[in-house]
């Protein structure tokens, strides 16, 4: 935590200002943290032993600075504490979320609530969340099929031919902006368009893609872009020498060299826009069934699901939706791993 | 990688024709066509919508509901509770963000930094339903003591005490869902920060330390100047992003109508995200025209303020570029 440049053992003479001992910072979080546990065996609870252990630290630390280093040696050191007292709280809640799911979740996934849908044929029939997957799948896949070459060819429009002309800028700039739109407003977008066009009681897992795409393809084209942008010119004039027309170089060269990142960009895309709610629930609807096409008919997706059993608040439901809630985490952390993975195995070599 | 040369060597008299040549054509084609559908999508969103929410705006007063008579009475309160949970979460999320930021770019040593980096960014891949179903099941309860500790000790302040009046029994206020709105919005305010912290130039930071600045004079005196306007522009994005984020509001907060300056109500005005979330299922067809009319106002209200970010960020680009 502290970073003294001088070692203890230099002699002072007094043109150096006197500093605290190097692990002066250790020392007072010792104290504190013996402080924090005489307190939690006192049983005060933890949330208040912790919070005075800290508060010890950040007041203690400072003190003793001022009366050794001076005013501003202390600010330094109050600064210090408190810019990683940051990063320690940002911990809090995603340990503890993260601990909830696994913890109220990780032991209702089995085989049955995998196979299994909300839909009972016989009256005992055990409930899953089959259907909810498998929606999840579909239009998440169909955002995909929509997006991905939108954003990659819009991104090749940028880099290759645009080279900072108006519409390329027009085009750039209004791509960040999208990455701000709510995705409730997106869902509004989809709901708006497919009910003007096929009447008010129109509901599609297809609705719910449009609306993710709408999301999905400024994440795709900042990433591509940024990869297209990586790859050396030499390569491209290599290429053009060699008779090769423009869009055969992007083709052949240009793409496949930067693929790992626009693989990964793409990878991260899907992952975000998959744990969307607010749009599907306006446009794909839910169901109780499996529904295995996109373009008719209400579709479940795990989000949806779990906003489902959230609202209907009883014992069971709410060990559904911590289920798939467990499910849903797992699918995103997955592919952000694959994300990860494919950025390194793809990655440009190096000299 | 060979299959370039193959083809040029298969047909060598065609050079000067496929250079200029018809797959030419249609890849430029292609790829103008995707630019274009992109400017086209952002434009539909707000034809579509104004299509849609136009007679929004001016329905019959007894469509508004029983709290409201017109359309202004029926958006006012959504933006007041979109802005104050917004609001609540940027004061608790920007100095959190701006002190994780610096910690990777300047506090860390890089084999903390990357772990920690890659930790944010995990905050940054929950789903918001997630979120939504943590901070209604666990935070409200943990956050009950809290509420009770704030009304009694604050409430009788005569300022404080407007904000912290009868608290809701069930934690379930403005102020969880500000706080759940801080943790969803902490990773975009970091990132972008964090980005531009670790673009000071390093020079000036050297030289701020060789005139014997500690560390914190050095990021007062180096640091912020240089990134004061990613810093704005990333609290805005922040911003955007907790206007129209709608699961966590939905499912945390309970909803009411009265307006009032306290941030730990029973019964607080919801944001417009979550009253369309909570409403659309009414399915009547004047309803939905209001609700899509709302959304048109949240989308201007997102639009403006991403706007403005990205307007802040562009302009000391340029300035920086030269």
């Amino acid at each position: 935590m502290t970073m003294l440049q001088e070692s203890p053992d230099r002699v002072h003479i007094s043109l150096i200002q006197p500093r605290l001992p190097q692990f002066a910072a250790l020392i007072i979080a010792g104290i504190a943290a013996a402080l924090g546990l005489l307190l939690l065996v006192l049983g005060t609870g933890l949330v208040p032993a912790v919070l005075i252990g800290a508060l010890v630290f950040l007041v203690a630390l400072p003190l003793w600075s001022f009366f050794i280093e001076g005013r501003r040696g202390a600010t330094d050191r109050l600064m210090t504490s408190l810019i990683w007292t940051t990063f320690f709280i940002a911990l809090v809640p995603l340990v503890s979320l993260l601990w909830r799911v696994i913890a109220k979740g990780a032991g209702r996934i089995d085989g049955t609530f995998l196979s299994y849908s909300f839909f009972k044929t016989q009256i005992d029939q055990p409930v899953g969340i089959y259907h909810a997957i498998i929606g999840t799948l579909l239009v998440t896949l169909g955002a995909a099929v929509i997006s991905v070459p939108i954003g990659v060819m819009a991104a090749i429009y940028l880099v290759e031919y645009g080279k900072k002309n108006k519409l390329a800028k027009a085009i750039t700039f209004l791509v960040d902006v999208m990455t701000g739109i709510p995705s409730i407003v997106a869902g509004l977008f989809a709901f708006a368009l497919f009910t003007l066009i096929f009447g008010p009681a129109y509901v599609s897992g297809f609705g719910g893609s449009v609306a993710l795409s709408l999301l999905m393809i400024p994440i795709v084209v900042r990433a591509t872009e940024e990869m297209l942008r990586l790859v050396p010119d030499d390569l491209r004039e290599a290429a053009y020498a060699l008779g090769t027309p423009k869009w055969k170089t992007i083709v052949k060269i240009v793409v496949p060299t930067s693929l790992g990142g626009i693989l990964t960009g793409i990878t991260l895309a899907t992952s975000r826009v998959i744990g969307e709610t607010a749009p599907l629930l306006l446009i794909a609807g839910a169901t109780d069934r499996t529904n295995m096409n996109l373009f008719d008919g209400a579709m479940t997706t795990l989000p949806v699901l779990i906003y489902g059993q959230n609202l209907r608040g009883d014992e069971a439901a709410e060990a559904i939706a911590w289920g798939a809630a467990f499910v849903l985490i797992l699918i995103v952390m997955v592919l952000n791993l694959v994300a990860r993975i494919v950025g390194k195995i793809f990655a440009p070599k190096k000299n | 990688m060979t299959a370039p040369t193959t083809e040029i060597e298969d047909e060598p008299a065609d050079w000067a024709s496929v250079r200029g040549g018809v797959g030419d054509r249609i890849f430029y084609g292609l790829a103008l066509g995707a630019g274009c559908v992109i400017l086209a999508a952002l434009a539909g969103v707000f034809v579509f919508l104004a299509i849609k929410g136009a007679s929004g705006f001016s329905k019959p007063s007894e469509v508004y509901g029983p709290h409201a008579e017109s359309f202004l009475g029926y958006v006012f309160p959504l933006l007041v509770g979109t802005f104050t949970a917004s609001i609540i979460a940027l004061i608790i999320a920007v100095p959190m963000a701006f002190g994780i930021a610096l910690v990777i770019s300047h506090y860390a040593p890089r084999w903390i930094a990357t772990p920690v980096a890659y930790v944010i960014d995990l905050l940054a891949a929950v789903p918001s339903v997630v979120y939504g179903l943590w901070g209604a099941f666990f935070l409200a309860k943990q956050l009950v003591p809290m509420h009770v500790w704030l009304h009694d000790t604050f409430g009788s302040w005569p300022v404080l005490g407007a904000l912290f009046g009868e608290p809701n029994p069930a934690g379930r206020s403005v102020l969880t869902a500000g706080i759940v709105l801080a943790i969803m919005i902490l990773p975009i305010i970091t990132a972008i920060t964090r980005e531009v912290f670790s673009r000071t130039p390093r020079l000036h930071e050297e030289a701020a330390l060789a005139l014997g600045a500690t560390r914190w004079e050095m990021i007062r005196m180096t640091v912020f100047p240089y990134a004061k306007s990613g810093m704005v522009s990333a609290v805005m994005l922040g911003l955007g992003r907790a206007l129209g984020e709608t699961m966590a509001v939905t499912m945390v907060l309970s909803v009411g109508f009265d307006l009032s300056w306290n941030i730990i109500a029973t019964s607080s005005p919801t944001s417009i995200a979550a009253n369309i979330a909570l409403k659309y299922k009414e399915r009547s067809a004047d309803m939905l025209n209001v609700l899509v009319a709302t959304g048109l106002v949240l989308f201007l209200v997102t639009f403006l303020v991403n706007f403005v970010a990205r307007w802040i960020i562009g302009r000391s680009e340029r300035r920086m570029a030269r």
